[in-house]
């Protein structure tokens, strides 16, 4: 075993390369879900050029109703992994048809705005019902337990939410970019008038779209609610750092938010190990510094 | 001669009765948490019991009148500070109860001591506010850091846990929870082996947890508080830290916490608090009523909100006896020469240099099947007498307490 040294200027310290490995697999675990809420946000910015800020809440109340799920009917972790998106990404659509469709042709800032009071008001009566404090949801039984690696001791489930997140992440990818209904998608953000003249419902596509980058939300918020604190402010704190991966990554490039989004969980990592009081920091640094040497984010083409 | 003489005595009388029936107003802000991390623990339950305070003082004292303000500090300093300026000099408020969040309650120590009003401390947990802080204006109720880590650290100490890891909220309360437990870890015989400071309100402590595993302690002090403590004990179980043979000791956990783990989580802990809901029939009985106003079923009191209410009786009655609210430190003065009673912290002293004298007690959380109905969270381990609970007025280094 070898150890690890930060140069003396940044103040010297050491770990051994154990310790080390088992902080680069829990940035990545972390990433995980950076990757799956950005790409998201991606999805959502690229094909409708919306920012949904109400991204958080829906992180939120994917959780919530895993929550809920368990209590008025039983049922448990993995029916809900499939329910909650669904009912999350129904409430997605209300708020695309009734409200987000009149905003297509303003401004970011109007959908910016709209999305963040949308995202408030949810945060408030969720609040209102549940309280601050939380709400228990016990990891599923068949993934209790973890595997001893030596270095570290891992988990079930969090390499389950690396694997899953993984699937996810590659699979939204390739439906985007490599298949037809991808093609229909892309070229109706381009073009909407010459591809709706093919015979295409685009203002149809457009809503499912939206629809699914909230589920993907709420998939997270249900990936979330086994391990971390089920409150309503769990997605206030991420959002912002969410929004920092994809911009960091290139605003509505899909693969920039997945790479970015494990990249970035891997840094702040490794920032808890040498400098943990900087570690809420560190994305913020790191996106200042791309936003000056790369205004359009690491993988976004100048528009 | 006559007629001046009789006017004289109707002047007298009119200004005597007039002394008699005098109003007095009392306002009073509750400055909280609203939305955040602790807002379980103290936030609308504390506005609740400062006007269940206020409420059953106004019933058997007419002559007072109590008005109740709040407002959300957002754990942020300037925020608070602002909020109080405006209270004291605008609307006229004389005590500000409440203020989780030590690094909020100490920018409104010093604000109130300049303002000659009064801070009821009863959410803040730093020792400080009565240590090298203490304020003449101040009164500490409900807990501070010195109590938590005596209480609780010194009990796992003396069971064998005798090595120690720290997980610390980075600002003024972790660091000084963290320095009045590690102090009592060493005084008996217990050794610190490491520590990382994380930012307040963090959402994954995978690393820190790792950290703290590969420390070897038998035990990790959470120096943190409300959705931090949570989710470190969350994820603490997911990583196997007891399966591992270590084992947490939360150094401030309220029972809202508790219910927002479960019990299948919590089941074990131990930790020191100075009320619980189903104590005795006076807290049971102040719970009821507490409900009612809540309403909002499944929630219970925490102790900050009891000593919300504990503090703000014991002030009014000072309020009363000097017929006045406006000179905060003759209040504060007024309030140490009395001794308060009543039925949810019983018998309590307040001492110079502000700190409140009461009962602390060691308590274990249920195991899921011993938990017979809603809210039975709790064993009581241990009852730490009043004289035993807080730092010996010597040590704390308030400038108030001379020689």
């Amino acid at each position: 075993m070898f150890e690890l040294c930060l140069p003396a200027i940044l103040g010297g310290k050491c770990i051994p390369s154990a310790a080390l490995f088992g902080q680069l697999l829990i940035g990545l675990i972390n990433g995980s879900f950076y990757a799956l809420l950005s790409l998201g946000l991606a999805v959502i910015f690229g094909m409708l050029n919306i920012i949904n800020f109400t991204h958080g809440a829906q992180y939120m109340l994917g959780a919530f109703t895993a929550y809920i799920i368990l209590q008025k009917t039983g049922l448990g972790y993995w029916p809900a992994l499939i329910i909650a998106p669904l009912i999350v990404g129904v409430l997605g659509i209300i708020i695309e048809r009734t409200m987000l469709q009149w905003l297509y042709k303003l401004d970011h800032l109007y959908g910016l705005l709209l999305t963040f009071g949308v995202a408030l008001i949810i945060e408030g009566i969720v609040r209102n019902e549940y309280g601050s404090a939380g709400l228990p949801y016990t990891l599923p039984d068949s993934l209790r337990g973890g595997q001893n690696l030596g270095f570290m001791f891992l988990p079930n489930y969090r390499a389950w939410v690396v694997g899953a997140s993984l699937v996810v992440c590659f699979g939204t990818w390739f439906v985007i970019e490599r298949t037809r209904l991808g093609a229909y998608l892309r070229a109706a953000t381009e073009n909407p008038t010459l591809v709706r003249a093919f015979g295409i419902n685009v203002p149809r596509m457009i809503t499912l779209t939206y629809g699914f980058g909230v589920a993907l939300a709420a998939f997270a918020g249900v990936m979330a609610a086994p391990i971390y604190n089920v409150s309503p402010q769990m997605g206030a704190e991420l959002i912002i750092v969410v929004f920092a991966v994809v911009v960091i990554g290139g605003m509505g490039s899909i693969l920039g938010a997945i790479l970015t989004g494990f990249g970035l969980g891997v840094i702040e990592g490794l920032t808890k190990v040498f400098f943990p009081e900087a570690s809420n920091t560190v994305i913020f640094v790191i996106m200042a510094i791309v936003l000056l040497v790369r205004p359009a984010g690491l993988f976004g083409r100048r528009a | 001669m006559k007629k001046t003489t009789c006017l004289a005595a109707l002047a007298f009388a009119l200004a005597c009765g007039t002394a008699n029936a005098q109003q007095i107003n009392v306002k009073i802000g509750v400055l909280t948490d609203m939305a955040s991390l602790y807002a379980d623990d103290t936030g609308i339950g504390s506005v609740i019991a400062a006007k269940l305070a206020a409420d059953e003082f106004m019933a058997s004292n007419p002559n007072v009148k109590v008005t109740v303000i709040s407002a959300d500090h957002q754990n942020k300093a300037d925020i608070g500070t602002n909020i109080a300026n405006q209270w004291i000099d605008v609307e006229k408020v004389d005590m500000i109860a409440d203020v989780p969040n030590s690094g909020v309650a100490l920018a409104i120590n010093e604000l109130v001591k300049g303002k000659n009003k009064v801070f009821m401390a009863s959410g803040p947990a730093s020792s400080d506010l009565t240590g090298a802080k203490c304020s003449p204006n101040t009164v500490h109720w409900t807990y501070d850091t010195w109590m938590l880590a005596n209480g609780t650290g010194k009990a796992i100490v003396k069971t064998g846990g005798d090595s120690w890891f720290f997980l610390t909220a980075d600002y003024a309360f972790g660091h000084a929870l963290e320095r009045d437990t590690a102090a009592v870890v060493e005084k008996n015989g217990g050794k610190v082996l490491g520590k990382v400071r994380h930012p307040i309100n963090t959402n994954d402590f995978s690393s820190f947890l790792l950290q703290a595993q590969s420390s070897k302690a038998k035990v990790i002090g959470l120096a943190n508080a409300g959705g931090d403590t949570i989710n470190s004990i969350k994820q603490g179980a997911e990583f196997g830290i007891a399966a591992g043979g270590q084992k947490f000791a939360g150094m401030l956990v309220f029972a809202p916490d508790v219910a927002a783990l479960g019990l299948k989580t919590a089941q074990g802990l131990t930790f020191t608090e100075t009320f619980y809901w189903d104590l005795n029939d006076g807290t049971r009985a102040w719970t009821k009523r507490w409900d009612k106003e809540r309403n909002s079923p499944g929630k219970l009191p925490s102790m900050n909100m009891a000593g919300v209410y504990s503090g703000t009786l014991h002030y009014l009655k000072a309020v009363a006896a000097l017929k006045s609210a406006q000179d905060g430190k003759a209040v504060v003065d007024q309030m140490k020469k009395t001794e308060a009673n009543d039925s949810v912290y019983g018998k309590s002293t307040v001492r110079v240099d502000g700190r409140v004298l009461h009962p602390a007690y060691l308590f274990e959380v249920k195991k899921p099947e011993e938990s017979k109905y809603p809210g039975d969270l709790y064993h009581l381990r241990a009852t730490i007498p009043m004289d035993e609970a807080f730092r010996p007025l010597k040590e704390g280094g308030c400038p108030l307490v001379s020689g």
